[in-house]
């Protein structure tokens, strides 16, 4: 798949800032005012920042708005909702400690579960995909959740929960590209069923159906990405996990904070363009690619 | 809405005979001029006249080679070249139209066909990345999905002659490879069809359950093993007579002639 940088930074930083959303409003000891008011801001910076950005890839942003109607049969549109909700409830619940010094706990656990079932629906919409074998398996809502916790936890300066559910990620996602790494094969999805022909013997791609590119190549096969995948990974693992872990355990302070916060993000980022760039796509079989 | 309707009675699709198709890509050129000047957005190019020509298209053929594998002693059988023209295959589980989130794919209840309505399409690609057969493209100037609509302004248009409410590329096919019907009925000539050359799914697995179907290519025919010149290589005089005759006896006569 083509690992746009919308999409990429869409589920990164909005699954961090809804992430730091569920914390903010599960944390009996919240802060208020003007502390409450600059973890809320980064919060909303990051999970509207991310919606945003997903709008990039539309070919029509600005029919946006009717992405909300169709939450009975269709992920994307229950992302939405989701989101939308959460931001409204959150947005009374945080005014609440800013301007109020009031904590209006039934908001802030109602506002938590939204962000969960953000994160949720969010993965959902690469989980419900048959055609991407290496996305349709429970570790990809398991990892985006587990990342968006520990991640919102590190935000949040919430150590006692960020060490275990850093590594708890840290360990899904290695899991998860092992496991991934065999999906596509055992899917059954072959140049054969494609094409019908294997009763008569090994198909080949001969020509392709025009002389250039199009839309399905470039969305959906993505070679060059995969060259490096090993050291990425290795690179993702250290940046993601192994070093914010490492810092919170030697020094859980404001600047190794910030510091764990800034290797866990590009970490994330690095895994996220992974998860796009290495997924392969059934279509590109009838080109003979992934 | 885009939870799919309950499978309707009529099913229209099309059967495509892998055996007959020339790859000639007639289809492809017919189904774009009518579709670009028909329903919906027209169907844009990028850079037509470059070396990075690129643009969308409702129907593509792919040309495939397949190699038979070696039998016990026999050599193997000389590879096939088969043309593999693709469309959208208006599925009855069609996953494209559950995943978009603004109601704008749909499927019709009346005769299964699938549809984009462009005007409440967002552009958002989900729907391509749920079809597992690549039959629709985003098109790069309009932003909106493109698909085949199984040419429904011309298959229900009484201004058109009886013979050309058809899908344009069944219309224009000059291999007769394309057939268009209702699948849905056992007695029509596609269901026959299917039935007789044993019509199959693409990418069955993937449980989209398409309406249209594939006929697979004939078995070649088997070659009896003789040569077909021999009659022509043989010596036209075997027993000389006259001129010839002397000729052939005296050139033997020669040393180092043949006998």
């Amino acid at each position: 798949m083509h690992p746009a940088p919308s999409v990429i930074f869409f589920t990164t930083f909005s699954g961090m800032g809804f992430g730091l959303l569920f914390w903010l409003g599960i944390d009996t000891t919240a802060p208020t005012g003007w502390i409450a008011f600059v973890f809320f801001a980064i919060a909303y910076a990051m999970a509207v920042g991310g919606l945003l950005a997903s709008t990039f890839h539309l070919g029509r942003p600005e029919r946006a708005i009717k992405a909300f109607s169709q939450w009975r049969s269709s992920w994307l549109s229950r992302e939405g909702i989701c989101a939308v909700v959460t931001l409204l409830v959150l947005a009374f619940y945080g005014a609440g400690l800013v301007f109020f010094d009031a904590q209006w706990s039934v908001l802030g656990w109602l506002g938590a579960l939204g962000a969960l079932g953000t994160v949720f629906t969010t993965s959902m919409i690469y989980a419900q995909l048959k055609t991407v074998p290496r996305w349709k398996h429970w570790t990809t809502p398991a990892l985006f959740l587990f990342l968006s916790l520990g991640g919102g936890a590190l935000l949040s300066g919430n150590v006692k929960f960020a060490l275990p559910l850093l590594i708890i990620a840290g360990a899904l996602q290695a899991f998860a590209w092992f496991h991934g790494d065999g999906r596509f094969a055992a899917s059954g999805t072959t140049m054969a069923t494609a094409t019908g022909l294997g009763h008569i013997g090994k198909v080949r791609a001969f020509e392709p159906p025009h002389t250039g590119t199009n839309y399905l190549m470039r969305e959906f096969i993505h070679v060059v990405g995969r060259k490096h995948a090993m050291q990425l990974r290795i690179i993702a693992l250290i940046l993601g996990f192994v070093v914010p872990v490492g810092l919170l355990l030697i020094n859980a302070g404001h600047w190794t904070g910030l510091l764990a916060v800034v290797s866990h993000i590009a970490g994330v980022l690095t895994l996220r363009w992974l998860f796009f760039a290495q997924a392969e796509h059934v279509v590109g079989l009838y080109y003979g690619q992934r | 809405m885009t939870t799919l309707p309950p499978p309707s009675a009529k099913k229209l699709g099309l059967v495509i005979d892998l055996d007959t198709c020339v790859g000639c890509h007639a289809c492809v050129v017919s189904c774009k001029g009518w579709n670009t000047e028909n329903y919906g957005a027209p169907l844009s190019d990028q850079n037509a006249y470059s070396g990075a020509a690129s643009g969308t298209f409702l129907n593509r053929v792919h040309s495939y080679e397949v190699q038979p594998p070696v039998l016990k002693d026999k050599p193997a059988a000389p590879a096939q070249l088969i043309h593999f023209p693709k469309s959208c295959l208006h599925c009855e589980d069609a996953p494209c139209v559950t995943v978009c989130p603004t109601g704008a794919s749909y499927k019709r209840a009346e005769d299964g066909i699938v549809l984009v309505n462009e005007k409440d399409c967002i552009g958002c690609g989900l729907c391509a990345w749920a079809c597992p057969y690549g039959a629709r493209e985003l098109d790069a100037k309009e932003g909106v999905m493109k698909k085949c609509t199984l040419c429904v302004d011309r298959i229900y248009n009484e201004n058109l002659p009886e013979e050309d409410r058809q899908p344009a590329c069944v219309r224009t096919c000059p291999a007769g490879a394309r057939h268009f019907g209702d699948l849905g009925d056992e007695t029509s000539d596609v269901s026959i069809l299917v039935a007789e050359r044993g019509g199959f799914d693409l990418m069955p697995e993937q449980g989209t359950k398409p309406v249209n179907k594939y006929l697979p290519p004939r078995p070649k025919d088997v070659e009896p093993e003789y040569d077909i010149l021999a009659p022509y290589l043989e010596p036209i005089a075997q027993d000389g007579k006259g001129f010839v005759g002397w000729l052939d006896k005296a050139l033997s006569a020669m040393p180092g002639g043949a006998k």
